[in-house]
């Protein structure tokens, strides 16, 4: 006899607003009805009513955790438009914030995957050496998520000379724990009976469902922005692509831990041959036409098509996640699988959702801070931050 | 990884499909406007004879008529291709391509609820982002869309802390 087994419209666990609704026989899942925009929000339609510069901090908005990946990609879109490159020092700057956000997205994955399958150790572990990148974020940018640094034309910060060390020590740090990491997981019997063979996807259903990044990666179907149409200094570094054929949960938990080194060999690459010179270069007017913006973000390809009529405001603006593509793909990796294992194989693909909830603080039934207040805060702790390490 | 050049790919696609014009935007850009009776099977040789990877599709909304674009891309050669077509606002009609290619499924109702066209043969044309209790003939993303409470100006007391 078939039931239906509603997640959502609020995940319990990942507390995003998603709505699967798993039709079962027993334990067994047969079919998968996903329902989404229980939070749209607009962004194409705001975006056609902000000037060309307002644009990036808007969409920056659309996700808190690959916050540096839309607005990468609608810089690079208007570039395409203008016809211009950003010089080469801000095109290291953009590749390595890119690159750290990568690192701390797939620890962010990681962690909850732990947590799914109720191994809380493993949660805690990654979270804790992800919890330092953030803190570098915070020093390099003022700013723990929404860093801000992308520009029409460069990038809006300068990396300082006196961080790099900082960097250096972490990357030295995650790359020792980086590979205890992949021992550890792969190693282990429990992770493995949990995540080996289950919520196959096959390389013919990724090709026909397009989806991309570390989930096409894992079933064997290489396509990776970075190397199929580079951009910025990705073709000036040497990594490699990680493919790996099973297209199980594991094979993605093993191409987001390689993911990893590749990301650290790239930063490191880049610290030592960043060049000098100017961080921007000055746009002063958009011309009529089309451009599209590509970026690897670590879900998967981020794309913008922005249009512009000459005016100072896009005409029409495209955004497309990688998880609007990946998502869809849940329905044929789910069926034949046990509810037990549906909850992971949903969350398998990295699916991110966006939303980021603003802070009050009361005492006494009143509004302690305000929002002038909570600003001055969060300056005094970066500068707190930035006393301890650059002493 | 680079195995073919996209000068070949696309000698080959004007070969094929005359009709299509070419536009070279940048070394990896590349804009191609067809015929809206065209786009399909154009988009099924793409994706199936050269194996393509459609991206996604955008509807604007311009004063010639609705413009579809559905991007492809090319992983192994990283070109980017923009299929382009105008239909005409007073027959918004075109076939769907999830027929054969379950990626456009979401997008193509997408552009159906935002927009108001209609993918012909789409095996599932309902709303996906919008409400259940939504207009099916209102569609927000349309120019000449009039929303009442658009203007609807909130006093600035509602907002208020007590």
């Amino acid at each position: 006899m078939r039931r239906v087994v509603p997640i959502g419209p609020y995940h319990p666990l990942q507390e995003e607003p998603e709505f699967f609704k798993l039709i079962v026989e027993g334990e067994k899942v047969v079919d998968l009805e996903i329902n989404i925009g229980y939070n749209h929000r607009g962004h194409e339609f705001i975006s056609q009513t902000l000037t060309w510069d307002q644009v990036p901090f808007l969409v920056e908005r659309i996700c808190g955790i690959c916050s540096d990946s839309h607005p990468y990609a609608y810089v690079l879109a208007v570039e395409d438009i203008v016809h211009i490159t950003a010089p080469p020092r801000a095109q290291y700057i953009r590749t390595i914030i890119g690159e750290l956000e990568r690192i701390h997205s797939h620890y962010l994955w990681l962690g909850l995957a732990g947590h799914f399958i109720g191994y809380n150790t493993v949660w805690m572990w990654v979270w804790r050496y992800r919890e330092p990148l953030l803190d570098l974020f915070e020093l390099i940018m003022g700013n723990r998520n929404h860093y801000a640094i992308n520009k029409i034309g460069g990038a809006r910060r300068d990396i300082l000379p006196e961080d790099y060390p900082e960097i250096e020590k972490y990357l030295d740090l995650l790359e020792k724990k980086n590979a205890m990491f992949t021992n550890a997981i792969l190693d282990d019997p429990v992770i493995r009976a949990r995540l080996e063979n289950v919520g196959v996807l096959t390389k013919e259903d990724a090709i026909a469902y397009a989806v991309t990044g570390p989930t096409a990666r894992g079933s064997g179907y290489a396509c990776d922005v970075r190397k199929d149409d580079p951009y910025d200094a990705y073709d000036k570094v040497d990594w490699n692509e990680i493919v790996f054929e099973e297209g199980d949960v594991l094979a993605k938990t093993k191409v987001r831990l390689l993911e990893c080194d590749e990301s650290i060999k790239i930063v490191r690459q880049c610290l030592k041959n960043m060049p000098d010179g100017p961080i921007e270069t000055r746009v002063d007017e958009i011309p009529t036409g089309e451009g599209i913006g590509r970026h690897e973000a670590p879900r998967g390809e981020v794309l913008h098509y922005v249009r512009s009529d000459g005016s100072n405001m896009p005409v029409r603006h495209k955004i497309r996640a990688p998880s609007y593509m990946n998502i869809a793909s849940n329905v044929v990796a789910v069926k034949g699988y046990s509810i037990a294992d549906a909850a992971l194989v949903l969350a398998a693909v990295d699916p991110c959702y966006c939303c980021t909830e603003r802070t009050f603080v009361y005492e006494k039934g009143k509004k302690k801070y305000s929002g002038q207040d909570l600003l001055r805060l969060s300056w005094e702790k970066t500068e707190k931050l930035r006393r301890r390490y650059r002493k | 990884m680079k195995k073919e050049y996209s000068k070949k790919t696309l000698e080959e696609i004007t070969k094929k499909f005359p009709e299509v014009t070419v536009k070279i935007h940048g070394p990896r850009r590349i804009y191609l406007r067809a015929p809206r009776e065209k786009v399909y099977d154009f988009a099924k040789f793409l994706f199936e004879k050269k194996g393509f990877r459609l991206s996604t599709a955008t509807g604007i909304d311009t004063r010639d008529g609705m413009e579809i674009i559905y991007h492809f891309t090319h992983d192994e050669a990283g070109t980017y291709y923009n299929i382009k077509t105008v239909i005409p606002k007073d027959d918004l009609k075109i076939k769907s391509l999830a027929t054969f290619l379950p990626a456009a499924n979401w997008i193509e109702r997408e552009i159906h609820e935002l927009l108001g066209v209609d993918f012909v043969g789409h095996p599932n044309l309902v709303p996906l982002l919008t409400a259940e209790t939504w207009p099916a003939d209102l569609c927000p993303l349309r120019r000449d869309y009039q929303d009442e409470h658009k203007d609807l100006k909130v006093e600035k007391k509602a907002w208020e802390e007590p």
